[in-house]
């Protein structure tokens, strides 16, 4: 069983190892001439205007967090989906229950505005 | 064991090699398509009908002068297009080109892995792929590059839920996890006919999480000059640009698995019809591309959680009172 993730570890040091030898590659063979005007922050040609830094903005957060919520509802969803046939009425009438308690959070987090982008 | 690990370490070579083919040809249809579509050539030059253009590019990466900016912080700078392209190449080893075949006197299966949950591994390894953006944006040092980055992941987290619910439901009909088996299991009925709506879901969900126009907001190039990649040159540039178009290829290959009946077709099975749909699939993010205009954020934020989501969680429920009374 565990076999069978052998490939995905592969494939992973080789896309890893791809991107190293690019990476070392093209410093290596491109050109270096360096100025202080090139390595100064690209923002169109105009002067750099205020930090870079700026606080971000709450709603991001709250995306993640809903986010996080949602999709561990998705993680319960699979091995009952995998397994949906066999387990016939019982199964549907459980994940009714189990999506009801959900959309009620959805309607709540909706209804606070959570969904809102300003 | 020798003989295994010799086979599999050539199959993931052999695998890799062509993904990178795929995606460097990817970036010639691209080019192509949205030409012949601005009723221009596009790339013509180097070779037929520029058909050496992305090898010419790809040499091109290499020789250019890289930068690193003085605002940058460097090791994440570094680390950022890296992480991004190993997240995209490491999907490919989910994706079924074909069943068995027989060759030098042995069966080799076309795909470098059947793992009972490689729906899950895309998912997951997909996400992944979100850390080389936000990386390399916040790393710049430069705003619009952070704005890039979190903008993107926060879209690419929200679209991601519609696409599992869209993928959970194709689960329900075809009974597993597995890949190979999710395409075995469509071999009268492709499951495009089953799932419709899945389709249709998954398609608009899956362009944004390939951040493809109309959903490409982490370099919306009008508003946000070139978005998380801005201050990148050279070869580590062009690392995104790569793993950006191998994301489409799992994507093509994705819907052609998951809905189009995989190496299924009429006549002869093979993984001829596997490429001739996801060739088709890709065509179809060109086509659209040179179609629709770019949202707003707002209005990308909300159609993911307003519409998508209820719609995907409904045909859940559909799908399942399907399954029962059939």
């Amino acid at each position: 069983m565990l076999r069978d993730y052998v490939p995905v570890m592969l494939m992973m040091l080789v896309g890893a190892g791809f991107g190293v030898v690019a990476v070392v590659l093209s410093s290596a063979l491109g050109p270096k001439r360096r100025s202080r005007v090139k390595k100064e922050t690209y923002e169109c040609g105009m002067t750099t205007q205020g930090a870079t830094y700026a606080p971000t903005p709450i709603k991001y957060y709250v995306v993640a967090l809903l986010f996080l919520v949602f999709d561990l509802e998705c993680v319960f969803m699979y091995p009952w989906a995998v397994h949906y046939k066999s387990l016939g009425v019982f199964g549907f009438v459980e994940m009714v229950i189990f999506m009801v308690v959900l959309f009620v959070c959805y309607v709540y987090v909706w209804k606070k505005g959570a969904l809102e982008w300003e | 064991m020798l003989e295994y690990m010799t086979i599999l370490i050539i199959k993931t070579l052999v695998a890799f090699a062509v993904s990178l083919l795929i995606v460097a040809y990817s970036t010639w249809i691209e080019r192509k398509v949205l030409g012949h579509v601005q009723l221009r050539h596009g790339p013509r030059r180097v070779g037929f009908h520029g058909l050496l253009q992305p090898i010419a590019d790809g040499v091109k990466g290499f020789f250019k002068e890289e930068l690193i900016p003085d605002n940058a912080d460097k090791p994440l700078f570094l680390l950022a297009p890296i992480i991004s392209i190993a997240a995209a190449v490491t999907l490919i080893v989910v994706v079924p080109f074909g069943g068995k075949v027989h060759l030098f006197g042995r069966e080799i299966s076309l795909y470098l892995t059947d793992l009972d949950v490689s729906v899950l591994l895309v998912l997951g390894i997909s996400t992944l792929g979100a850390y080389g953006g936000i990386l390399g944006g916040w790393s710049s040092g430069n705003k619009y590059g952070v704005i890039g980055g979190l903008r993107g992941t926060a879209m690419m987290i929200s679209y991601e839920l519609s696409m599992a619910l869209a993928v959970i439901a194709v689960i329900m009909v075809s009974g597993s996890m597995s890949l190979v088996d999710i395409v075995n299991s469509q071999a009268g009925m492709w499951n495009i006919v089953k799932q419709p709506f899945a389709f249709i879901l998954f398609l608009i969900c899956g362009l944004a999480e390939i951040n493809r126009t109309p959903f490409d907001m982490p370099e919306a190039e009008a508003e946000l000059a070139c978005g998380f990649n801005v201050e990148y040159s050279a070869m580590k540039f062009a690392l995104f640009f790569m793993a950006e178009y191998c994301h489409m290829f799992v994507f093509a290959a994705l819907v052609t698995t998951l809905f189009l009946g995989g190496w299924h077709g009429p006549i002869v099975d093979g993984p001829h019809w596997f490429f001739l749909k996801s060739f088709l699939i890709i065509f179809f993010c060109v086509w659209e591309r040179s179609t629709f205009p770019r949202l707003r954020y707002d209005q990308i934020m909300a159609f993911g959680w307003k519409i998508m989501l209820p719609f995907g969680l409904l045909n859940i429920l559909l799908t399942g009172l399907w399954l029962l009374v059939f």
